[in-house]
């Protein structure tokens, strides 16, 4: 990503030593510090390094450069700080670090910013540096204070201690000392995994508490003095123009202050929500539909099954798949659609702005704070270093709060700049400007032809993706490499099954409609075309589904390795129950390994239940269990509400046909399975998690469903694919 | 127009419009924040208060409806079974994104309230209405039955 974002220029070094007043800025490694952390410290704290920051009650906050939206961000980075801190996990807090990509740059992107399951992997060795850089900070305030040899210093669960003098201190004991010296230049050396006290432990959750108690705060329930709340009227089709309003209504409306123009909207601003958004009920709105998109999900289709009837750009080409399948009658042809997918996260886009003196500050979940920044400079006219980003927890992203174009931070900052005055404005999106709003999981069409010889070997596979684009036109475009969007392809251009002669032709749909990236993005559909189509291929041809996996993987030994893992663990559930049918799946994506068993029966509509899944990751070192074993419930059963009843459709005309939760199905309890993880054993660096547990489970239970009754289901989602009796 | 209410013990003058919804009142008047807006169609359960100490969807009570009612928000519940679901909650690290936790607490305590040995069926009933886009639910469920259990002994 680094060579397609404008990073905003000069955000200076300099920007960040005024400002810090008295405080210290110490540390070879990464000694610069932040703004807000500035702002907020007490005299005697210590600022140890960009990240690490210990109060006099010896309380140490981590500075997290990732957003918390749910994954673990605060845990896990906390937890690689903690442990070469030697602090004791009670004394730990999370707070978001400010927008600064000089500081705080995700090293995988080269801007500030969360995605692709990077967060812990790109942190490991940061967060862990900066742990053991305040701890040697303290132990030399502790040698000078005892006036003791530094190396006869220890630190053990909060306590810095010297053993033969029995002179011992807390962290908050040592701050003020600490915070007038400085590192040696030499990083301190990190611990070896032997030597770990947290990393690979369950370690409970920082924000666990305030989320039980509702303490916790979100950008929703910011409320700033004199603060405004609007909501936004948005086209009705994607695409449509606003030609003119009347907002005489709305104006009538005791609470509704003021109604804005915007570039391709109207603001309305009111003391309240819920003023705000009975305004924008009675607002009339004329809209220029001329050059909206207007065909319907089913138009859309044809058109894609029609477009895949050719070849398209080349992706991959092995051999000659097309010459092997053109002289055999021993092949398999499969079509598969896959919808439009919303997010849906459970607190809609929202973010507080306001610009005083030509300072813009900001409060939201945001998601590419580098992004957002410059594009919210870029609406108000000013340097990208006049625009503070307070990230905020963010309820729920899924891949929803980071747009290309930063299209939701501009919303925001027009509607603040529009008002024309210096004061705080909440703009705040319905679920129905949610689920209508557009940058959905992208609609698919998978046309795949496979061949096997006599003797029942896989010969050929031919793989058509009709997909639209993620980067096309947007300013992350420079990752497409001639012309194919990988993400569009991933995990069918790198076929982890070994076939001599293999074909991947991709078609960039051009739709109106705005799409992103979901949750495992490729994945959510190249592993359901590619995890049923072997099971297919290995049930024709009587192979077992695990040893047939295993045996087309050659050397791939992580994933063999979860395969077996993921077998061994069924193993232990018994035999499979009556009425009940199992299907397995493996995918490798973002760099961590996944296969999945999902046992299913039939219910009383006609449609899947999933009773169990078992699963078994391999994500190299896994820093915090618990939290790898929530976000493989939690792909799960986000997976898994996308291929039962996910579906995100367009009527004739363009219009979106859901708005709600009560027609846009999600994810119930009554619906979600039991789930039994094991986690690999690995000293493979750390990867991520927050996506890798999605993909296999959609293919999964559609190879338990179709053992079970023997129904390839080939449209998605279940719901719409399954022929009911 | 002003309207009294009972929150969380505390008797609490708002001056609103009566049609308002009840979840609007808690959150922009009161700053009682910790009930959450999900989708205003008492869909998603992530605005759960207790009136009279029942489970109810604050976003599409009108506030006129909710005088001279008992409201309870997570702010202010209490009790053995919210301790027990709270503490439960904790143990199993239940939340992820958080937003819809409020709701879900305060639906199975309200479960508790009634049910006090829940079943699987029992948890899926009163919990339908809670939706959780992380999906936590099979560690929501295992709380339950544990915060059941810990009431018990």
């Amino acid at each position: 990503m680094k060579n397609v974002i404008q990073v905003p220029a000069n955000i200076s070094r300099r920007r960040f030593i005024q400002g810090t007043t008295a405080s210290l800025m110490i540390g070879a490694y990464l000694p610069m510090l932040a703004k807000n952390v500035m702002a907020s410290s007490a005299t005697a704290s210590l600022e140890a390094n960009a990240f690490v920051k210990i109060a006099p009650d010896s309380s140490v906050t981590v500075l997290i450069k990732h957003i918390e939206f749910g994954q673990g961000a605060f845990t896990g980075l906390a937890s690689l700080v903690a442990d070469e801190l030697d602090a004791a996990w009670s004394q730990m807090k999370a707070a978001h670090a400010p927008a600064n990509v000089a500081l705080y740059k995700n090293v995988m992107f080269g801007v500030q910013g969360t995605g692709g399951s990077t967060g812990l992997a790109n942190s490991y060795l940061t967060m862990r540096q900066a742990g053991a850089s305040a701890k040697a900070l303290l132990v030399a305030a502790a040698a000078q204070l005892w006036q003791v040899d530094a190396a006869d210093i220890q630190v053990k669960q909060g306590l810095v201690f010297h053993p033969s003098s029995g002179k011992q201190a807390q962290f908050g004991e040592l701050t003020a000392i600490a915070a007038g010296l400085s590192l040696p230049v030499q990083a301190p050396k990190l611990k070896s995994p032997e030597q770990f006290i947290y990393i690979g432990k369950d370690l409970p959750k920082l924000d666990t508490v305030d989320k039980t108690q509702g303490k916790a705060q979100y950008t929703q329930d910011i409320h700033l003095p004199n603060m405004l709340t609007a909501v936004v009227a948005h086209p009705p089709l994607f695409g449509a123009k606003l030609k003119s309003f009347d907002d005489t209504q709305t104006r009538k409306i005791k609470g509704v202050v003021e109604v804005k123009q915007l570039n391709n909207g109207v603001a309305v601003y009111a003391k309240n929500t819920y003023t705000a958004i009975k305004g924008r009920n009675v607002l009339k709105i004329d809209w220029d539909n001329s050059q909206a998109e207007q065909r319907s999900s089913a138009e859309l289709l044809a058109f894609f099954k029609q477009t895949n009837q050719q070849p398209g750009l080349v992706v991959t080409r092995k051999g000659d798949a097309e010459a092997v399948l053109s002289k055999t009658s021993n092949k398999i042809d499969v079509e598969m659609t896959f919808p439009y997918l919303a997010h849906a996260p459970m607190e809609p886009l929202d973010a507080v702005m306001q610009i005083v003196d030509g300072k813009v500050t900001c409060w939201f979940g945001s998601q590419i704070p580098t992004l957002d920044q410059g594009a919210i400079a870029q609406v108000f006219g000013v340097a990208a270093e006049n625009v503070d980003i307070q990230t905020q927890l963010a309820g729920g992203s899924f891949g929803r709060r980071v747009t290309q174009d930063a299209a939701f931070a501009v919303e925001a900052a027009q509607v603040t700049k529009a008002i024309g005055q210096p004061i705080p404005i909440k703009t705040v999106w319905t679920r129905e400007d949610d689920i209508q709003g557009g940058y959905y999981r992208p609609m698919a069409v998978h046309t795949i032809s496979t061949a096997v010889d006599g003797q029942g070997e896989l010969t050929a596979w031919q793989h058509r993706i009709a997909v639209q684009s993620i980067l096309k036109g947007s300013p992350f475009e420079g990752m497409m490499q001639n012309g194919i969007d990988p993400s569009s392809v991933e995990g069918v251009s790198d076929l982890r099954y070994s076939v001599p002669n293999l074909s991947v032709d991709v078609h960039n749909m051009q739709v109106g409609v705005p799409v992103l990236w979901w949750r495992s993005v490729g994945h959510t559909h190249t592993a359901y075309a590619v995890e049923t189509m072997i099971d297919v291929l290995l049930e024709r041809t009587e192979r077992d589904p695990i040893a047939g996996r295993i045996a087309l993987l050659n050397d791939k030994n992580r994933e063999i390795g979860v395969l077996q893992a993921v077998s061994a663990l069924v193993e232990q559930a018994g035999p499979v129950p009556e009425g009940r049918a199992r299907g397995v799946a493996v995918v490798q994506s973002f760099g961590s390994f996944v296969a999945q068993i999902a046992e299913v029966s039939k219910n009383a509509q006609g449609l899947p239940h999933v009773h169990r899944v078992w699963c078994a990751v391999d994500c190299g070192l896994a820093v915090n269990p618990n939290v790898v074993r929530a976000q493989m419930e939690g792909g799960i059963g986000f997976g898994l509400d996308a291929i039962l009843h996910g579906e995100l459709s367009l009527a004739a005309g363009g219009q979106v046909e859901q708005s709600n939760f009560h027609n846009y199905n999600v994810l119930r309890i009554n619906e979600m399975p039991q789930i039994d993880v094991v986690i690999v054993p690995s000293d493979a660096p750390p990867t991520g998690v927050g996506e890798p547990g999605t993909p296999p489970i959609g293919p999964a239970v559609a190879n338990a469903w179709r053992r079970l009754t023997g129904q390839f289901v080939t449209t998605l989602p279940f719901s719409k694919g399954v022929k009911l009796a | 127009m002003s309207i009294k209410l009972q929150v969380n013990g505390q008797v609490k003058t708002v001056d609103v419009e009566a049609d308002t919804p009840l979840l609007w009142v808690l959150r922009d008047e009161l700053m009682l924040t910790g009930s959450k807006f999900g989708c205003g169609m008492a869909q998603c359960g992530a605005c759960t208060v207790h009136i009279n100490g029942i489970a109810q969807r604050s976003c599409v009570l009108p506030v006129s409806a909710a005088e001279n009612m008992q409201i309870t928000t997570i702010e202010g519940v209490a009790g053995k079974e919210a301790q027990a679901i709270q503490q439960a909650w904790q143990a199993l690290d239940v939340p992820q994104c958080g937003y819809c936790q409020s709701g879900q607490v305060m639906s199975a305590v309200s479960l508790l309230k009634t049910t006090p040995k829940p079943s699987d069926a029992d948890i899926d009933q009163a919990m339908a209405g809670n939706v959780c886009r992380c999906a936590t639910y099979a560690r929501i469920r295992q709380a339950i039955h544990q915060a059941a259990d810990t009431m018990e002994a």
